[in-house]
């Protein structure tokens, strides 16, 4: 594959744009951390320390600096990926996050299977069938996903599925007497728990993800359901699907092996997009499942105005995002024969 | 020159009623619908409790009667009465009037911020239109929750500033369609013959083009607002929207959850509350879309 | 020789609209070629397209509508999955929109094979291949590896054609094969259809709104106006046209080594609504 002068303009351009976006999101989050109530040196020092320790710290805080300069400090730091320590753990914040986001990533993934597995055929009946019966309960099934406060329906299915029922496991990532017991190689537990042929413990983490990873995947999937059915419907109507028929396809074949050929870029797009506003859904339901991922480290720090805990964390989803956009393009790149 | 003057009497005369039978259709449309019946139906509801919440509810919101707690729904206590034996029926009464409040302080900020935005963007193009939209698309490169949560962090958490924090992160989706509809119309010709007569700029955007993005911006809004009201939940939910005692439904919750496995009932109907509204708004939203997209109407 | 189609009586009306789109229309066709002319919204596509029983959301009615031994008015789905693209086709009027764009041309051709032979994957690919020869491809190994934005507009008609006659049905219905192409290339996409057509012995019904090619390429040609069938005629006495229409239309064609001066408007008159062109 050549790259011609045009598409090399087209890539650098591209990634000049990401730059800024990148270099903006820098300036807000720097804004968010100067913007908080919480006094950082105070937080760090504790509440009795004397005079002369506060005023060094403030120094070497470089709070006594102009903004920009403090801006400046702040690239250097991110650059070097130095995000300081937080104060609640006393770690670096960086290492807190290496062992906190593999949870969220085990949880967004099984949602977004669950989601688009859900998503996606829900919007392809909708769209064949629209306007009859199907399609109006698919739409208010997907609009009852998009509209429930999920950190509620988590709470009614523990009372429902865990603690009246037993099916599955309750709060945390696994059973209280497991904890420990599987060394943390590469922090996402199914994994480590299969490399250290524990069993027992990946049954339990799989039991204790299902729940909260059914809901975000029903929330997920309405939004998957809805852009499938509009993909959906813009090809139904086209004259190579009326080709298709031509040749003596059935209905069913038309729709998957024609119609729903010419989604698939759109939808890896879709679902790419959706595995990062599953972050959001995150927070809340790690909350209520006492799941110890990204999103109860957030929230976590926020209650408490731990400052680099929770700029890292926005920078961090920040670039998720960035990222997951950038690997939507490509993706797009790379499917579709036009494309290349 | 007698026939140009009738004409330009005649205009805003007959473009007023039209107005009213667009809007009057599309409520047609909507009530034909059953799912945007019920949309409409429960944010008429809302509206009523919202109003006349002290009519409606049959307890005071804040009493707390320690004789009563953890009551479950009976007659006196339609809903049951939280761990403080406040009613919960009177307490979520009361909170729509936080919901609606938050609907409203959003809609105001995040209408004419986005409208100005996507305006002045579209209307003037090149370097000034390339800045505006690197910063929604800074904006738009968080989930909105994350980012009102750190805005929030940073503001203090209480109700007014999460609602400051919803409508910061809520504008960027408007902007980029006021700016999309701006660039449509940015050559019709009464925009050129404006110019033309030396209208300045911001007098253009705000007589001409504003009035003209306004009725999408109106349904996007709308389409919005499930989100607005989820947003707000959560944030009070995790501690950062309104505080207590104040009757909002995601706090509500939140002080329910450790009473959970013994009085279902803290939990369940602040979260129907919030579910039904936030249900209503999407219905609608997609109702008015079916009804306002030429796109849906199935031709060839 | 019994007809391929026979059409009595065929009324369409889309569903959601008052007026019929098609009313009484009645025609049949042998083992010739004929032309379907009107001008556009006539509701030429829309018989063709109830031909071949595509019309999911329209509501037909007829005395009669036959294919063959097949009963297209009562035929299952069923029943046409093995009527239509075996022994009967269809060629659509623009390859840029006919093809589907993330298919190699050549992989739609063999899946036209495949749907109704039982075959293996390189036999239905040596068809293809041959199929591509046939429509006057000159490197076939090459175009079947293309993809349809990689081909120009008459390749793509071409492939098109190859895909519809791959399995030599008996009917063929070309609905404006050649509008959507340069008018270069129009008569020689038109000239291999024709070849093949008569080598088959395949019936063919083109649709078109242009006299001229309708008149060159075809035995025989049915007038169509607002929805129905105002004339059928020889394609060689098309001189000896009686309705006003048809003289109209004729009137407005240009022709090589004709009068100068302006071509003639059609002056439309309501009675033409209630004549009913007569059954050839
Ligand atoms: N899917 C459809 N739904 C409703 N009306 C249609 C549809 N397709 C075509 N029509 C109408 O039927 C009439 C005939 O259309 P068509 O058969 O496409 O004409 P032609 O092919 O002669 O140009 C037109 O008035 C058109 O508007
Ligand atoms: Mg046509």
């Amino acid at each position: 594959m050549r790259l011609s002068r045009r598409r090399l303009n087209g890539l650098t351009e591209h990634g000049f744009s990401i730059l800024i976006t990148l270099f903006g999101l820098l300036i807000l989050t720097f804004v968010i951390g100067r913007i908080m109530p919480t006094d950082p040196v105070r937080a760090m020092v504790g509440e009795d320390a004397s005079r002369e320790v506060y005023e060094h710290v403030y120094q070497q805080l470089g709070l006594d600096k102009p903004m920009w300069q403090q801006f400046l400090l702040y690239l250097r730091d991110v650059v070097t990926l130095d995000f300081g320590t937080s104060i609640r753990t006393g770690q670096p914040v960086l290492q807190d996050i290496a062992r906190a986001l593999p949870a969220t990533i085990e949880l967004a993934t099984f949602a977004i299977i669950i989601g688009a597995g859900l998503g996606t055929p829900m919007g392809v009946i909708a769209a064949v069938n629209k306007d009859k019966w199907q399609d109006q309960v698919i739409r208010v099934l997907s609009l009852m996903g998009h509209s429930m406060p999920i950190f509620w329906t988590g709470m009614i299915a523990l009372l429902i599925f865990y603690a009246n029922l037993g099916w599955v496991g309750g709060s945390g990532r696994m059973s209280q007497f497991y904890i420990g017991l599987v060394p943390e190689r590469t922090n996402f537990l199914l994994i480590d728990s299969i490399l250290a042929g524990q069993w027992d413990v990946f049954w339990s983490a799989l039991n204790h993800l299902i729940l909260p990873a059914a809901l975000l995947g029903y929330s997920s999937s309405a939004y998957i359901t809805r852009m499938t059915r509009s993909f959906m419907l813009d090809q139904i109507n086209q004259e190579y699907v009326t080709t298709a028929r031509v040749k003596g396809l059935s209905r069913r074949q038309t729709i998957w092996r024609h119609a729903f050929g010419n989604i698939r870029v759109q939808l890896v797009t879709i679902v790419a997009l959706a595995y990062g506003s599953l972050l959001e859904g995150a927070v809340l339901i790690e909350t209520v499942f006492a799941f110890p991922g990204f999103g109860q480290y957030l929230t976590s720090n926020l209650l408490i105005g731990d400052m680099n805990a929770v700029m890292t964390c926005v920078l961090i989803v920040g670039v998720i995002f960035i990222g997951l956009n950038i690997l939507s393009d490509i993706l797009y790149r790379v499917f579709d024969p036009r494309t290349r | 020159m007698s026939m140009t003057q009738e004409t330009s009497a005649a205009l805003p005369r007959r473009t007023m009623p039209q107005g009213l039978i667009a809007a009057r259709n599309i409520v047609v449309f909507l009530t034909r619908s059953p799912t945007s019946l019920f949309g409409l139906v429960v944010l008429g509801l809302l509206l009523i409790l919202a109003l006349f919440a002290p009519l409606i509810a049959t307890h005071d919101p804040y009493m707390q009667d320690l004789q009563n707690t953890l009551h479950p729904p009976s007659s006196d206590y339609l809903f049951g009465t939280d761990e403080l034996g406040r009613d919960i029926f009177s307490r979520l009464v009361h909170g729509s009037r936080i919901t609606l409040t938050i609907i409203f302080l959003v809609t105001i900020v995040v209408g004419p911020l986005g409208l100005i935005f996507g305006t002045v963007a579209g209307y003037f193009g090149g370097k000034v239109d390339t800045v505006l939209m690197r910063i929604t698309d800074i904006f738009l490169s968080f989930p909105s929750l994350i980012l009102s949560l750190a805005f929030v962090a940073a503001l203090g958490p209480s109700l007014n500033n999460a609602i400051i924090a919803i409508a910061l992160t809520a504008w960027p989706p408007i902007a980029r369609l006021a700016r999309a509809e701006t660039m449509t119309f940015r050559q019709a010709d009464y925009i050129s013959a404006a110019r033309l007569q030396g209208a300045s700029p911001a007098r253009i955007i705000w007589r001409s083009i504003v009035p003209m993005c306004l009725p999408s911006v109106l349904i996007r809004l709308t389409l919005n607002m499930a989100t607005v009201i989820l947003t707000a939940a959560g944030l009070g939910f995790l501690g950062l929207g309104a505080q207590p005692p104040l009757p909002e439904w995601g706090a509500m919750i939140a002080t329910g959850r450790r009473y959970m496995i013994d009085s279902w009932w803290l939990v369940t109907f602040p979260g129907l509350a919030i579910l039904s509204v936030s249900l209503a708004f999407n219905l609608l939203g997609d109702g008015l879309r079916d009804a306002l997209d030429p796109k849906q109407m199935n031709r060839r | 020789m019994d007809p391929i189609l026979d059409i009595r009586n065929l009324s369409i009306r889309y569903q959601g609209s008052a007026e019929p789109a098609v009313r009484n229309v009645s025609f049949t066709l042998g083992r010739e070629r004929l032309g379907i002319v009107g001008e556009s919204g006539s509701g030429k596509s829309t018989v063709g397209r109830a031909i071949m029983r595509l019309l999911d959301t329209a509501e037909l009615t007829a005395d009669k509508m036959t294919f063959e031994e097949v009963d297209l008015l009562n035929a299952s789905e069923r029943q046409m999955l093995k009527v239509r693209g075996q022994r009967m086709s269809m060629i659509l009027q623009d390859p840029k929109f006919s093809l589907n764009p993330i298919q190699r041309c050549g992989h739609q051709i063999a899946e036209a094979y495949r749907t109704h032979v039982r075959c293996t994957k390189a036999e239905a690919r040596q068809r293809a291949v041959e199929m591509l020869e046939q429509v006057h491809i000159r490197d076939p190994e090459r175009v079947y590896d293309m993809y349809p934005h990689e081909v120009s507009g008459g390749m793509g008609q071409r492939v098109m054609i190859a895909m519809m006659l791959l399995t030599s049905p008996d009917l063929v219905i070309a609905d404006e094969p050649t509008s959507a192409l340069d008018v270069t290339i129009r008569l020689q996409v038109l000239r291999i259809l024709d070849g093949l057509v008569r080598d088959k012995g395949i019936g063919l019904v083109m649709i078109s709104h242009d006299l001229n090619l309708v008149r060159a390429f075809c035995d025989r040609v049915l007038i169509m106006y607002a929805g129905r069938l105002v004339e059928t005629l020889d394609a060689k006495h098309l001189d000896r046209a009686q309705h006003p229409y048809t003289q109209g239309l004729l009137a407005a064609q240009p022709r090589i080594g004709g009068p100068r001066g302006p071509l003639s408007v059609l002056d439309r008159q309501d009675s033409w609504l209630n004549a009913q062109g007569e059954v050839a």
